[in-house]
């Protein structure tokens, strides 16, 4: 399903990125993990396109499809879609008329039907039922006034609705109380299927308590340094982002 | 030195303390130090000139002393349901009207005079480190009395469900005295906690308190303080919060006595992805005045913060309102909201500006 390769990746000036070598196979769930600054934010935001990253060198193959060669909308109509870190706001565009928007446009990518505003409306209603939230939150703008629990929330509701091929959560757990964090991971829950990939991207470990990954990769000043399976999350909550230093194993 | 500095001055001098680590001392001297050169804020400095402090400082306040036996009974009643209650009477940690057996794990609610003595080390990379004794003279005050109050540290990764609940009682027995409540919470990487903070009394006490809070990296806290002092009673109070990364703070600061209150309060976003909420409602009678001022600095990108402030004033009472936000360079994606309402219930009460 994806494939990098010795990417390396600059931002700010910066090299933060020193080749990443990662295979996600279709229905895997990966956790990225590591200390603040080790490049896991600026890894998923690479593969989502944004333009304040410079590829320099590397490859990301997508689904046999080149990906660094799409611009971010055409890796959406692709399947791809990230849960921001930082999730905006956009006032005066309420939730319904911005998802009906997306999932047209992947509809029509694909060469599918457009959704009628009827058909879209019981379409969504199905999938805030799935993820426990209250329909009401569809006619209110994107994510106006809505606190940080909220926002990552609607960031879950987003993916639900999009059925995306890859999915990539930009630490999706930063700042939730512990029952924020169980909805939102009961969310990723339900979307996990063979014909789905996903890229958690996290600081702690207690999030995979409830996402439980197949592979958890150690990110460090731009590489992955350990890779192994969820009891590396473990071991590294229990020694700290410190005791890879110790020992690393360059993969 | 003004007569009324001089006073508070003499009464550090003649207050004993059990013997204090090295560091505290120099603290405690650095402070007075900075209370005698700033003395006690008139309307001529911008931060104070809707409130004069003159009704406290014409008053002699002599240092409170043990008033546990001035406590009358339920004054101290727990408000959260008593699973976990830490009661200082005039600053002082009281035991006898305090329940902390049934602590949860991960979480320490020490006296900060036994912690000095026990546990510096918890203690002394935090202590006063926020509190800006330079700048606030009052905040000076307190630090320079320094002796007691609570501590509350959460360990990292620890989600604490029982409501931590620290009560300060001042009361005075004969004359009215001052008390400086001071408590510090340091909330570890990742936890999760709910702390309230009362502030009940008996008598025309003056009670001038701090409180430090350190955020850590993605850690929850929910704040509370109540303040219901006798309508006679003078409350000044500074909390001064510092977040680390992709921390979670809200405030919600309840005003009901007093007759002169004024809260300050201090946030220093200094992580990125950080959400503080500082709400506030106070509710004025008579004459009393309520001053709330609030600061947030937003040191770091994408951090947001709300504040929503609501009064309910009757009969001649007065509020004051200021809320400042400070945006630094390359705080990018700040996203800050502020309201204040005020609802008047007769023709003479007046709203904050």
């Amino acid at each position: 399903m994806l494939e990098i390769k010795n990417l390396q990746v600059r931002g700010g000036g910066k090299d933060i990125l020193r080749g990443i070598n990662l295979t996600v196979n279709t229905g895997e769930v990966h956790a990225i993990m590591g200390p603040n600054g080790s490049g896991k934010s600026t890894l998923a935001r690479a593969i989502a396109g944004h333009p304040d990253y410079e590829v320099v060198a590397g490859s990301i193959t997508y689904d046999g499809k080149d990906l660094l060669a799409l611009a971010p909308e055409d890796r959406a109509r692709e399947g791809v879609f990230m849960a921001f870190q930082y999730p905006v706001e956009i006032p005066g565009v309420n939730n319904a008329y911005f998802l009906k928007a997306a999932v047209n446009a992947v509809r029509k990518h694909r060469g599918q039907p457009e959704l009628d505003a009827m058909e879209f409306m019981s379409y969504v209603k199905e999938k805030a039922k799935i993820l426990s939230l209250d329909p009401s939150l569809l006619t209110r703008p994107v994510n106006e006034g809505f606190s940080g629990g909220e926002k990552k929330r609607n960031e879950i509701f987003q993916m639900a609705v999009l059925e995306p091929a890859l999915a990539v959560l930009d630490e999706t757990d930063s700042g939730l109380d512990i029952d924020a964090l169980k909805t939102v991971a009961d969310g990723v829950n339900a979307m996990r299927s063979p014909t789905r990939s996903t890229i958690v991207v996290t600081h702690y470990q207690r999030l995979l308590n409830y996402i439980v990954p197949d592979f958890v990769h150690v990110l460090q000043d731009g590489r992955i340094v350990r890779s192994g399976k969820k009891d590396l999350a473990l071991q590294l909550e229990e020694k700290g982002y410190g005791w890879l230093e110790a020992e690393p194993q360059l993969m | 030195m003004s007569a009324p500095v001089a006073r508070y001055v003499a009464d550090y001098h003649s207050a004993k303390t059990s013997s204090q680590p090295q560091w505290l001392t120099a603290l405690r001297e650095n402070a007075l130090a900075s209370f005698e050169r700033l003395g006690f804020p008139t309307t001529k400095l911008e931060q104070w000139r809707f409130t004069s402090v003159a009704p406290i400082t014409e008053k002699t306040f002599p240092l409170a002393t043990d008033g546990l036996g001035a406590v009358n009974a339920g004054l101290t009643d727990s408000l959260s349901g008593g699973a976990a209650v830490a009661v200082c009477v005039n600053g002082r940690f009281a035991p006898s009207l305090s329940s902390l057996s049934g602590l949860p794990k991960g979480v320490q609610v020490l006296s900060l005079e036994q912690a000095l003595i026990s546990s510096p080390a918890l203690v002394e990379p935090y202590l006063a480190k926020l509190a800006a004794s330079d700048a606030h003279a009052f905040t000076a005050l307190n630090t320079a009395f320094l002796r007691d109050g609570i501590v509350i540290v959460v360990a990292p990764h620890a989600v604490v469900e029982t409501p931590l609940e620290v009560v300060f009682a001042s009361v005075a027995a004969g004359k009215p005295t001052v008390s400086h409540p001071r408590l510090l919470v340091v909330a570890g990487e990742a936890s999760q906690a709910q702390i309230l903070e009362r502030y009940v009394g008996r008598g025309a006490t003056f009670s001038n308190a701090v409180t430090e809070v350190w955020l850590g990296a993605g850690a929850v806290l929910d704040h509370y303080k109540v303040q219901e002092e006798p309508a006679e009673a003078f409350h000044i109070a500074s909390m001064y919060l510092h977040g680390a990364r992709n921390g979670t703070f809200s405030s919600h600061n309840v005003t009901f006595g007093g007759s002169l209150v004024r809260n300050d309060v201090v946030a220093v976003l200094d992580g990125e992805g950080i959400d503080c909420t500082l709400n506030g409602l106070y509710v004025g009678r008579d004459k009393q005045l309520i001053d709330n001022h609030t600061t947030i600095d937003h040191a770091m990108p994408h951090c947001g913060s709300h504040e929503i402030y609501k009064g309910i004033l009757g009969e001649q009472s007065r509020a004051v309102f200021n809320g400042k936000i400070v945006v630094r360079p390359d705080a990018q994606k700040t996203d800050a909201k502020q309201t204040n309402k005020a609802l008047l219930l007769s023709d003479d009460a007046r709203p904050g500006i």
